[in-house]
């Protein structure tokens, strides 16, 4: 095994302090008791974390964004199932070009996402529907399911469901008993990458939310452009917390590294 | 790809299976974009709205109008510098790590990697903390006797801010490309009298060269749609191309102008995308061949 040098080393810790900095200053104004964004020295308080949960707005889109990525996740599996099982165990015309476009949500800007589909809400009435906007986020975060649980039917030899079918077990014993448990890693991992990117979602959002359905980030984002007080930093502390949560879930059914570095 | 027996009978069954996400791609995906590509030709009148008629002059007033010029230079400028940066920074740290012991190479990769998943705007609003007047890089250049700078809404902080959202996207590609190559190649080179620079530059370099050309198109892509970033950091000075797609649609509320730059953005986007599949698809011929 070869060393890095000193250089190399100082080089690596000045990268670690660049990615941490904004995450760690967030976290650490969370706790300040002044009433301007300074990093508490002396003293912590809690009192910007009450003023977040006594905000109503902040509070109403907090629940908001966690229904939506509830539902956006679940959906989203729901539907990645069946075409991860057809596109991997079938031949058919077509497969390429469905593989394509239930992919294509990944590289096609956000930004160009939310304001087409501001022009069909428009167009069909459906602006400041709670169910349109699941829908939006679905389309977007099934890309993230549906390779997971690709990568967990790929993986997985069919010729132990032949033997199961062999052996006289019905198509849907088959499913229950021997497909589902050997893709459920990928489905429970696709299920949480789905939640944190529904979660996260905002360049999109901006443009399909209402004022009764605006998500966390959107409402963050308003918030940020118009005043910052240390409140912001309280909302990012909690939001970096329930992501942290689910990361730590995600790394322990899937593995984060699986994840993260298997993702491009 | 294997057929089980008993599934490949009814021939409809894979449609059936990918029916209901097809529909919802369909109206949710395909119909509002083929819209938007509508819209983008459509009159526009500031007092009446959306006229009908086909007309290319959003498209010719984005291409002739030195407004515009300014917004899309300044994008291509912001983002290939995020891209040049991430470059001399990600591809190095990537292989830094790939010579750490695997227990601190865990750490380190999820320090670098888990921003990925947290929300861009606690990023952006992370170093607007950090860049404000009062921010703790003031602070710091104040005790050095430099004295304050203005670091919010330039594009300095722009990049910085892109730089941190990209890191991880350049990092995982070269990363992956280092994890393909043969340390007894560079055992051999160093064992034939090669010196580690001639090793890095002969051995290394051309083995992690399609890792880096692939993190650059996806940084670059990405860097250029990017919205958060440039309306945070930015302000309402800098505008990029994304921020001004924004404001075309709710401040002007000019959608068929806002139309014509989105699906611009869009076709240079699929356009880096195909080119970067085209490149790789030759490699690996050449590669076969």
């Amino acid at each position: 095994m070869t060393r890095n040098g000193i250089p190399a080393l100082i080089f690596h810790v000045l990268v670690m302090v660049f990615m941490l900095a904004p995450l760690v200053i967030v976290c650490l104004v969370a706790f300040t008791p002044e009433n301007t964004l300074s990093i508490p020295l002396t003293s912590f308080s809690l009192r910007w974390f009450a003023e977040v949960f006594r905000h109503a707005d902040f509070m109403q889109s907090f629940w908001n964004s966690l229904v939506l990525a509830f539902l956006a996740a679940t959906i989203s599996v729901g539907l990645a199932v069946p075409v991860g099982l057809a596109l991997t165990r079938f031949e058919f015309r077509g497969r390429a070009f469905l593989n394509g476009l239930f992919l294509s949500p990944l590289i096609v800007p956000h930004l160009v996402l939310g304001v087409a589909m501001l022009q069909l809400f428009s167009l069909i009435g459906a602006t400041g529907s709670f169910w349109w906007l699941v829908g939006s986020h679905v389309v977007v975060v099934t890309p993230y399911a549906l390779r997971l649980i690709l990568a967990a039917l790929v993986g997985s030899d069919p010729s132990i469901e032949h033997a199961a079918q062999s052996l006289g077990a019905s198509d849907f014993t088959v499913f229950r008993r021997v497909t589902l448990p050997l893709m459920l890693p990928g489905l429970s991992g696709g299920w949480l990458l789905s939640f944190i990117n529904s979660f996260d979602e905002l360049t999109m959002s901006v443009f399909v939310t209402a004022p009764s359905t605006v998500t966390l980030p959107v409402r963050m984002y308003m918030y940020a452009t118009e005043s910052i007080d240390p409140m912001m930093a309280s909302v990012s502390a909690l939001v970096i917390a329930v992501t942290a949560a689910a990361m730590l879930l995600l790394d322990r059914i899937y593995g984060l590294d699986r994840v993260l570095v298997g993702q491009r | 790809m294997s057929v089980p027996a008993s599934m490949s009978s009814p021939k409809g069954l894979p449609y059936a299976m990918s029916g209901p996400a097809f529909l919802l791609f369909a109206t949710l995906l395909l119909v509002p974009l083929v819209l938007t590509a509508l819209l983008s030709f459509s009159n526009f009148d500031h007092h009446v709205g959306v006229k009908g008629g086909l007309t290319l002059q959003h498209y010719v007033a984005v291409v002739s109008d030195d407004f515009y010029h300014e917004i899309f230079l300044r994008t291509l400028r912001l983002s290939g510098l995020t891209t040049l940066i991430c470059i001399a920074v990600g591809a190095p740290e990537a292989y830094f790590l790939s010579r750490m012991s695997p227990r601190w190479r865990a750490i380190c990769l999820l320090i670098v990697l888990a921003p990925l998943l947290i929300s861009v705007v606690v990023r952006a609003f992370g170093w607007s903390m950090l860049l404000g007047r009062e921010g703790l890089i003031n602070q710091l250049l104040e005790l050095t006797g430099i004295g304050r700078q203005r670091l919010l809404y330039t594009e300095a902080a722009v990049i910085v801010g892109l730089v941190h959202i990209m890191m991880p996207f350049m990092i995982i590609p070269v990363w992956t490309s280092l994890q393909k190559l043969d340390r007894s190649t560079e055992q051999a080179a160093l064992s034939l009298g090669a010196s580690p620079f001639t090793v890095f530059r002969r051995i290394i370099v051309p083995q992690v060269l399609p890792g880096i050309l692939s993190g650059s198109l996806i940084v670059f892509g990405l860097s250029a749609s990017a919205f958060a970033i440039p309306g945070l950091l930015g302000g309402r000075r800098i505008k990029t191309v994304a921020t001004l797609i924004y404001d075309e649609y709710l401040h002007e509320l000019n959608w068929p102008l806002g139309a014509a730059i989105a699906i611009i953005l869009l076709v240079a986007n699929l356009l880096i995308m195909l080119g970067y599949n085209r490149l790789m698809e030759r490699r690996y011929r050449r590669a076969l061949g």
